[in-house]
Formats: C-alpha cells, structure tokens, sequence
C-alpha cells in the first residue's frame, strides 16, 4: 500500500472521519443548537464532493487500490458526487421534518453518513467482499434509522420486516457470491470476468450462484418478485428516513448491479438478461396497476419506485455501455425526482401529523401556488411526460431495450408508462381542481423553500438540456 | 500408532461425548458448561492441524465471550432442571430423519472424493506463526475489507444505543460529582441527649 493508493479513496477516508467528528461533538452540542450538528454534516458533504471532483480531473483511467479490492472510475465518480449533492439534499428536507417531530437527533446524521460511506464503498468496489460489506453498512445503517423513532409501531414494525427480509437477502447474495467464489476461485470481479472469459468454472456451479447474486441484487433494488418490503418500509418508516431510502441507496443498487453484473459476470450475460427481463416485465406490471389503488401518497410512491426499478433494469439488461449509461441516467435523474416528491409531502406535514394521504393534497395550488406547480412538475417527470428530464430517461432505456432486441417488453414499458401516468396525474387533479379542505398557506423555512425550488426546477431544466447529463453517463462507460 | 493419533482420538472422544452430555443432563447450567468443553476440545483439535489462530480464537470468542453470556441467560432465566426426555419420542423420528440425511451426505463426500483428497497438512516451519501470517494478510491485502469490517462493528454500537438508550427521569442514579461533594452536615445530625443513668 502507498500514498497514492490513499490519496485514491481520499473521499471515503473524510467522510468517515467527519462522521466520527460529528458522533463526538454532537455530544457536546447543546439541544437547541443541533443545527450545527447540521451545518457540519453538509460542511462535509461539500468538501466530500471537492474532493472527489479533484479525482475527476485526474486522467480518467481504471485505477485499482488496495491490493484490487478498490477500484476508482469515471461511475464511480460520477455516481458518488450525485450521492453527495442529493444527501446534502436530503438533510435540508430532512431537517424541517425531524425538528417537527422531535427526532432532531445527532444519531440522524452520523448514521446517515455511515451510510453514505456503504454507498461510496459499494460505488468503488472492484472485489465481492467489499462489494457486500458496503451493502451491509448502508443496511445496518438503514435498519436503525427505520427504527429512529422509537415509540412509533409503525416504525419498529416496518424495521423488523427490514431486518428480516434484508438480512435473508444478503444471506442469498452472499450464498450465491460463495459459489461463484467457488466456480472461479477468486474474489476479485476482474479475476472472475477474466476466468469466466476463458471458459474456466463449473457451469452449473455458476449459473447457480449467479442466480443467487440475481436474487440479492433484485431485492436490494426492491423487484418484483422481491419487492414486498418497499411500501411496507416506505409507510412505516418516518418521512425523513423514507426520503433517505427513495433517493440515495438506489444509486447503491445501480452501482452493485453493474459492477457485480457487468464487471464481474459479463461472461454469463445470456443467462443474467433473461433473468432482468422478467424482473423488469413484472416491476413494471405490477408497480404500475397496484399503485392506483393507493390512497397512502407513500405507498403509492412506494410501488412507484418498484416501476421505476423495472425501467431502470430495462437498460442493465441490454449490457452494453449505452444501456448502462442509460440505467445511470436514469437512477440519478429517479433520486433527484424521488426527493422532490417527498420533500412536498414533508412540506405539508405539520402539528405531528405526516401528510400522507393523497386528501392532503387537495387544493395546493389555492395554498401554495408556487409549490404546488414544482409538484406538478416532478409528477409529470415521474410519469414520463416530454419535455421534464424522466421523459428523457424513459426514452433512453426503452431505446436501449429495442437495442438489445427485446421489442416486446420495450412495448409493455410504454403500455405500463401510460398506465401509472393516471396516479401522478391524479395527485395533480387533486392539487388544481379540488377545494382545500384549509385554505392557509403552508409555511416551511427559506432553505427548504430554496431547495426545493431548485429540485424543481432542475427536473424540468436537466429535461431541456439532458445532453449534459446524458453525455457525463456515456463518459462513464467509455 | 503416532502420539499425535493418540492425541486427536483423545480430544475427539471428549467432544463427541461433552456434545452428547449437552444434550442428555437435565440441568442447564450442566449443559451449558459442557458445551465449553465441546468447543474446547473442537479448539484442541484445531491445534493438531496448526490453525493455532483459530483456536486460541475459538477459545477467546466462544468459551470467553459467547458461552458466558449464555450462562448470564441461564441464571438469569432460572431454568434449571428440565425434564430431559420429555417429547423424546414425538421428535425421534425427526431427529433420525436429519441425522440420517448428514450421515450420508458426509459419507457421500468421503466416498466420491475419497479421504486422500484431503492430507493432514504439512508441518510448517519452527518459526512459521499462523497468527502472524494471517495478521500480515490482514494488515496488507485486506486492509480495506479489514477498515470496513470494523466501522461496521462501530455503526452496530451507535445503532444498539440509539434505539434502546433513553434517560429515564424516574430512574435512581449514582451522581459521582454530587456524592464527592457531599458535606458532613448532609449525612449526620448531631442531637443532644441526655444519658441513660443521669437524674433517675
């Protein structure tokens, strides 16, 4: 190990040390001064993302680290610096939400951090093992924060399923890494694709193990069949933490998918396409038709991303680069839109009392006119609709499955993309055309306002000009 | 027949019967305790194929750590005597269905590859430590699994206590800073009697 090996997971190493500094001083941070606390959690999230923008701007070349279980890439840097900026996100959100409901607690943050470490370590893994113990920090970490609000029984509840489920889902996917491990005799994703490239390994063995890793990946992502932990977790979980869950983890998700898939088992990708395909046919099917009967706005936001999951499955299963960078394109452009959405539910939630009804919703735009058309521009994104930056990531994996020749399902994904149009929709009716049931406006803090302002606007401006973030995908996979 | 035979038949003969005495004797705490001597003769036989690490680990994590809160539980419980052959025949066939199922899956494995697949390891050099080998892997090519590993542990804490930790006002407490500096006048109250034999 040298300096320079260091200096290549800089970013890791701050995180973790600001999130060791934040444990500590928020002990010695008095009750109504928390907000420092806060301060120096988007403090480090800033730094974090100088940092990794200074790799950046290093010659991109594959650089591996740490005896090849680290690997620094153009994804990976591009993928972490969106985790930072839609966590910073997140606290601002997050913020207003726990001082309402007295959960504004140091525990949020370091824990938060410690998870954001799981996702960068999962961003940059180049190894199976550290591959699954980033998978274990962002779980162990997600677990507790489901729980943070400890006299909620909805909450504990909603832990407990996590736990159980997450933890048999790990058991899977480490089951199905121990026989890959022992098809191939290394750890190493490089190792694997080379063996597998040459034909070395048990064939049954392999096909085996990569049905286990299938299963791991597919519950992390939350697909159907895997995905009946989501609305029960989106639901129970406190508002805040769901927001947390719905936006940065999926980058997580996308990042184990691809290095697992594509850096380690392309060789068998005629076997793992099948396997998404049917995966992405029944999320979409299924997300889509049941989250019409929600009346829940967090459960149907719920199966709304079990949806998105399947689109974004729509681009892996191509494996090519353009087919990943639009699975990219579209997992970053789903966290941006995601947290805005929730970040309206929080705005509405007050005197202890979570706005998670979609009667909540009715008549925003007498109260809110402003807020309620950044809504309306998130759920017309969500929903696919030109010109918003989720039309443009449809558009992109659907392509990408016409690509790889998947005509059929490229078709059921339009057909169910018109379907759960009618739910965002819905929300919007409920906003322009019904009565308020009170008719004061909705106050929330200037930094919330100003965020969520920019979230909106950025949905519909990454839309105009999606060549941008379209073009720094394609980078990626060069 | 080598002393080292007679060494590993001696410990495995001490294993096989402290696992059969867990559970056959009535008293938990009997059987808790013959349970450790299970794991350690398990470590003894370990030693003979020079996993010291392992172990002198299995010792440390298992009979040090594990075992002793599994007595704590015990005593705690107070489950002391329990009728060992109660439900023995509801479960009999249950029990020799699974038994019979890993006898052969063992016998199986022995049977296609054959004992010589797997030789008694080579007996390393003098001065070759088992430990210090695997800290050396440890400490270089794993470092970063190792660092990840242990934030994990670190995040485990910070979760446990998070969500059972809470000040109870209600709760009696120690105050060290209030018991240092209590004052003589705090505890003790002179009053003033008169003696017993005085006046009568």
């Amino acid at each position: 190990m040298t300096i320079s090996e260091l200096q290549l997971a800089l970013p890791e190493i701050f995180v973790l040390t600001m999130a060791c500094v934040i444990l500590l001083a928020d002990l010695f941070i008095a009750e109504e001064r928390r907000g420092l606390t806060h301060t120096l959690a988007v403090g480090t999230l800033i730094f974090a993302a100088i940092l990794t923008g200074r790799l950046m701007m290093a010659p991109g070349e594959v650089v591996h680290a740490f005896a090849d279980t680290f690997v620094r890439d153009r994804f990976g840097d591009v993928l972490k610096v969106f985790s930072y900026i839609i966590l910073a996100g997140v606290y601002v959100y997050a913020k207003y939400y726990l001082r309402q409901f007295k959960l504004f607690k140091g525990e949020f943050y370091t824990l938060t951090l410690f998870a954001l470490i799981g996702v960068m370590v999962m961003i940059s893994a180049s190894s199976m093992l550290t591959l699954y113990l980033g998978l274990e920090l962002l779980a162990l970490s997600t677990y507790a924060l489901i729980a943070l609000n400890r006299d909620s029984l909805p909450g504990s509840e909603a832990a407990m399923k996590y736990f159980i489920l997450g933890s048999l889902a790990s058991g899977m996917l480490l089951y199905g890494m121990s026989l890959i491990f022992g098809a191939t005799g290394s750890l190493q994703l490089g190792e694997i694709s080379a063996s597998l490239g040459s034909g070395i390994g048990d064939d049954m063995l392999l096909t085996f193990g990569l049905v286990f890793v299938v299963i791991g990946i597919a519950f992390k992502l939350g697909a159907v069949p895997f995905h009946m932990w989501v609305p029960d977790v989106y639901h129970g979980a406190p508002l805040a933490i769901t927001l947390f869950i719905a936006s940065v983890p999926k980058l997580a998700g996308l990042a184990l998918a691809i290095r697992l898939l594509d850096n380690g088992l392309i060789g068998l990708h005629d076997d793992w396409q099948a396997m998404l395909a049917v995966l992405a046919a029944l999320s979409l099917i299924i997300g889509n038709v049941v989250a019409i009967a929600q009346t829940n706005i967090k459960r149907m936001l719920a199966y709304s991303t079990i949806a998105h999951m399947g689109f974004m499955l729509l681009g892996i299963l191509a494996g090519t680069p353009e087919g990943y960078a639009a699975a990219m394109f579209y997992t970053i452009v789903y966290a941006i839109m995601s947290a805005g959405a929730f970040a309206v539910i929080i705005m509405l939630s007050h005197n202890g009392v979570e706005a998670d009804q979609l009667d909540h919703f009715k008549g925003l735009a007498r109260r809110n006119p402003w807020h309620a058309f950044l809504m309306m521009m998130i759920l017309f994104s969500l929903a696919g609709i030109p010109v918003f930056v989720g039309f443009f990531a449809k558009w992109q994996v659907i392509a990408a499955a016409l690509s790889a020749g998947f005509t059929g399902l490229a078709v059921l994904a339009v057909i169910t993309a018109v379907i759960g149009a009618f739910y965002y929709l819905r929300v919007v009716k409920l906003m322009y055309f019904d009565e308020p049931d009170v008719p004061e406006r909705v106050p929330a803090p200037v930094d919330f306002r100003a965020v969520l302002t920019v979230n909106g606007v950025a949905v519909l401006g990454l839309g105009i000009f999606s060549g941008g973030l379209i073009s720094l995908c394609v980078s990626a996979f060069v | 027949m080598p002393i080292i035979e007679i060494v590993f038949y001696l410990f495995s003969l001490v294993l096989i019967a402290s696992a059969l005495c867990v559970v056959t004797v009535g008293n938990a705490v009997h059987a808790v305790l013959f349970l450790v001597l299970a794991f350690f003769s398990a470590a003894c036989l370990w030693m003979l194929l020079h996993a010291e690490f392992l172990a002198i680990v299995l010792v440390l994590v298992y009979v040090g750590a594990v075992m002793v809160l599994f007595l704590f539980v015990v005593m705690m419980l107070d489950v002391n005597v329990s009728p060992g052959s109660e439900g023995f025949t509801r479960y009999l066939p249950a029990g020799v269905l699974v038994a019979l199922a890993m006898a052969i899956q063992l016998f199986l494995v022995i049977w296609t590859r054959g004992m010589e697949a797997v030789p008694m390891p080579e007996a390393p050099d003098k001065d070759y430590s088992n430990t210090r080998e695997l800290g050396k892997l440890l400490y270089t090519d794993y470092l970063y699994a190792f660092e990840i590993a242990a934030v994990l542990l670190l995040v485990a804490i910070i979760a446990a206590i998070a969500l059972t930790h809470r000040r109870r006002p209600d709760a009696k407490h120690q105050d060290p800073g209030r018991q240092v500096k209590v004052r003589r006048e705090d505890r003790v109250r002179l009053v003033k009697m008169k003696s017993e034999g005085e006046g009568g």
